[in-house]
């Protein structure tokens, strides 16, 4: 049964392919002419500038975090080049008309068909390739709500002043190594703003790909919901197939105001690397989001990607009454290894928080959950409920569980439930029974384990996250 | 329908089936009796193909098929249902999502087209109600936090959406209650149309006062002893499995 099993789980990875497009892409390495060299690309404010160049100089003076359970050979941060755009983009194409082809074809391979028309209503894209931003759609549309959705590189012209009050307000500069990192070389990613009271007319979100050899994405999102307002959000990830390790270090900081609402969705799907462990995405995010006053944060995310997973998106509730949530599910086949889990820090009164994480460990791979809830003494009343279940499939895998409770509040409630169980013998044979093959039964018995994570997914998505199971553990053709 | 001739099977290197004949023809029902680890449980298993059990010998063919050639889920689509004594959970997948996967894999193999969600979920009602469960265990969990006889009916549900040819229950009697077994037993006879076949294993004769055998055979030591009409049964009711010699006596006591 367990041979079915292993070829049920045969990777293919469907997003593998790459695009040969021309690229403008810096020598590797990393110096202050480096960074001097991607502001002056993004045509930027002195200010931006020096922020960049104060973080690297902490950078150099910080050390790799070594703590999460995770094993891969050390990163050689001068082999990498941190900045490539496709040649067509220097011009800067206005509208999608002017953007070269080859650019489109990619993202509609990828299922992200960037013409308005054949997009899925409601759904507005910022698509992000390599260091650039190509295209955002339904900008004007969102324009006359008041809504904000542009590439970062261009807030810092248009919207200092957002930008320049949000930006490493959440995550500092020197939070940590990679975010120190990511903030002296970000290239592109997402800006988002929602003004007071509105209700982002559509779903934003935002569709990564790395395409060239040998960079590095760096890309940082930054969404402000001002008083009141909801938006949801959501992002993707692939990456070519390659036997080298790439280096994804990403930033995300969400602000809510006050009554404000963000909903934040990740599928993640960066290349694993192959059954041996060779190539793949090493994923060092720092995603984290502070709640004011009644305010809300939903984090869900969908991991089946990268070799290296490092990633941890987080509450601070400093907020009365405020809510985080944290809904994921991490999936590791082959060698893959992730770490990951959420933070929630409880500042305010009444604040509470909800963690629901799923792990699903097969092959040889390692799948750890890694989570802080921390009752600061101010907290009065404030609640968490986690509950962390882990499913086995085969008997070569492992799953781990780092759960981290401080609480400085005798009136604080925490609550941490756990589970591991595996795909059993039986549970197959009876799926097997009633006429179903293998791999329908295994996509069956883990989109079930999945399922109290997967209803809180943007209901596109969720459809899109099953199927992303579903291709991620058949052996033939998706 | 089922022929299953000079059958021999072993678990784990453990010679369980050795040699076993039976036939079964359309719209006959047998009951499989037989003291503890007398096989019969096994017989099931290999029938339905199921991994860990290895034939060593003989031959079974289904509507005239190879039926050991198949894997379980080409023998399930080719009309064989087996009832399990400890149907196994399933925790977020709902009975419907299961069951529709299920019934449409048997329709695909027939060349019929996939039911409809509406269409499938008015078979599901009827099937449901036929069983005396509520409604809400359509959206459940498969299995996931039934009862026993709740597990059981459960599966007499499925047996009735999935139409199967031939059907093997395997102690679907166990654990029940005197309404329970009735209701599984009206079920399954429900679904006696003459050409739908049986195999009722079972422990005690019970269950056959309500589902009536046309065949009882007795197994034992991994071979059919024994065969009669429905009074066999009730003579081993009275007596035990005595007449099979001292060394199943003391077991059964």
């Amino acid at each position: 049964m367990s041979e079915q099993i292993e070829q049920a789980l045969e990777r293919k990875y469907d997003a593998g392919f790459y695009s040969e497009i021309e690229a403008d892409t810096f020598d590797i390495g990393l110096d202050e002419s480096v960074i001097r060299r991607i502001s002056e690309v993004k045509g930027e404010p002195e200010w931006m500038l020096e922020w960049r160049l104060k973080a690297y100089r902490s950078w150099l003076e910080m050390e790799e975090p070594d703590w999460a359970h995770v094993d891969y050979p050390k990163i050689d941060y001068q082999a990498i080049s941190y900045y490539s755009s496709p040649k067509s983009m220097k011009d800067k194409p206005k509208s999608l008309d002017e953007v070269d082809p080859e650019l489109l074809r990619t993202y509609e391979k990828l299922g992200i068909p960037l013409h308005e028309q054949e997009m899925l209503a409601g759904v507005a894209v910022d698509a992000v390739f390599d260091s650039v931003s190509v295209v955002t759609t339904f900008r004007e549309k969102l324009e006359e709500a008041g809504v904000i959705f542009c590439p970062i590189s261009e807030a810092v012209h248009k919207y200092p002043d957002l930008v320049k009050k949000y930006i490493g307000s959440v995550v500092p500069r020197t939070d940590n190594y990679f975010a120190a990192l990511n903030s002296a070389v970000f290239t592109d990613g997402s800006f988002v703003y929602i003004p007071k009271g509105v209700r982002c007319p559509m779903e934003l979100s935002t569709y990564f790909r790395i395409n060239e050899q040998n960079t590095g994405q760096f890309e940082r999102t930054l969404i402000v919901a001002d008083e009141g307002s909801h938006v949801s959000y959501l992002e993707g990830c692939t990456a070519p197939q390659r036997d080298e390790n790439q280096l994804h270090a990403a930033v995300v900081e969400l602000v809510a105001m006050d009554d404000a609402k963000i909903k934040y969705s990740t599928v993640q799907n960066w290349y694993p690397g192959d059954e041996n462990g060779k190539g793949g995405i090493y994923n060092f995010v720092t995603k984290r989001g502070i709640c004011h006053t009644n305010a809300k944060i939903s984090w869900t995310q969908v991991e089946t990607g990268s070799a290296v997973t490092w990633k941890y998106p987080s509450c601070i509730l400093k907020g009365d009454n405020s809510v985080g949530e944290f809904y994921s599910v991490a999936l590791t086949r082959g060698r893959q290894q992730a770490d990951t889990g959420t933070k929630m820090i409880h500042l305010g009164k009444n604040t509470r928080s909800t963690i629901i994480s799923k792990g699903i460990s097969a092959g040889k791979s390692n799948n750890a959950y890694r989570g802080l809830v921390k009752m600061g003494p101010k907290a009065d009343g404030a609640r968490n409920f986690t509950e962390c279940d882990s499913l086995l499939i085969g008997d070569q895998c492992g799953a781990h569980t780092f759960p981290y409770i401080e609480s400085r509040n005798p009136s604080a409630i925490v609550e941490h439930e756990a589970t591991t169980s595996k795909v059993s013998d039986e549970q197959l044979f009876l799926c097997q029974q009633r006429g179903l093959d293998t791999e329908k039964a295994v996509s069956m018995i883990v989109n079930g384990f999945c399922k109290e994570v997967f209803k809180e997914l943007p209901m596109e998505f969720a459809v899109e996250a099953g199927k992303l199971l579903e291709i991620s553990l058949e052996g033939s053709v998706g | 329908m089922l022929k299953i001739s000079n059958l021999h099977a072993s678990v784990e290197d453990k010679v369980i089936i050795k040699g076993l004949d039976l036939e079964v023809n359309p719209g006959e029902v047998h009951a499989i009796m037989g003291p503890n680890g007398a096989g019969k449980s096994t017989l099931g298993y290999v029938l339905s193909g199921r991994d860990g059990y290895e034939v060593t010998d003989g031959n079974v063919t289904l509507n005239d098929a190879d039926l050991l050639e198949l894997e379980v889920e080409e023998r399930a689509r080719a009309g064989l249902f087996l009832a399990f004594q400890y149907p196994v959970e399933i925790p977020g997948v709902s009975n419907m999502e299961f069951m529709k996967e299920s019934v449409n894999a048997m329709r695909e193999q027939r060349g019929e087209e996939p039911l409809t969600a509406a269409e499938f979920l008015k078979k599901a009602k009827a099937a449901c109600k036929q069983v005396q469960l509520p409604l809400d265990f359509l959206k459940r969990g498969v299995n996931e936090g039934f009862s026993g006889g709740e597990k059981k009916r459960n599966e007499i549900m499925q047996m009735i959406l999935l139409e199967p040819s031939l059907c093997i229950l395997d102690e679907s009697d166990s654990g029940l209650d005197i309404d329970a077994l009735q209701v599984v037993a009206d079920g399954v006879n429900s679904q006696r149309d003459g050409k739908r076949s049986f195999i009722v294993v079972t422990h005690y004769q019970r269950l056959l006062d309500y589902i009536k055998p046309d065949f009882v055979h007795i197994l034992a030591d991994g071979k059919i002893v024994k065969s009669g009409d429905a009074s066999l049964a009730l003579e081993v009711e009275k007596g035990g499995y005595a007449f099979l010699g001292k060394a199943y006596e003391e077991t059964e006591a």
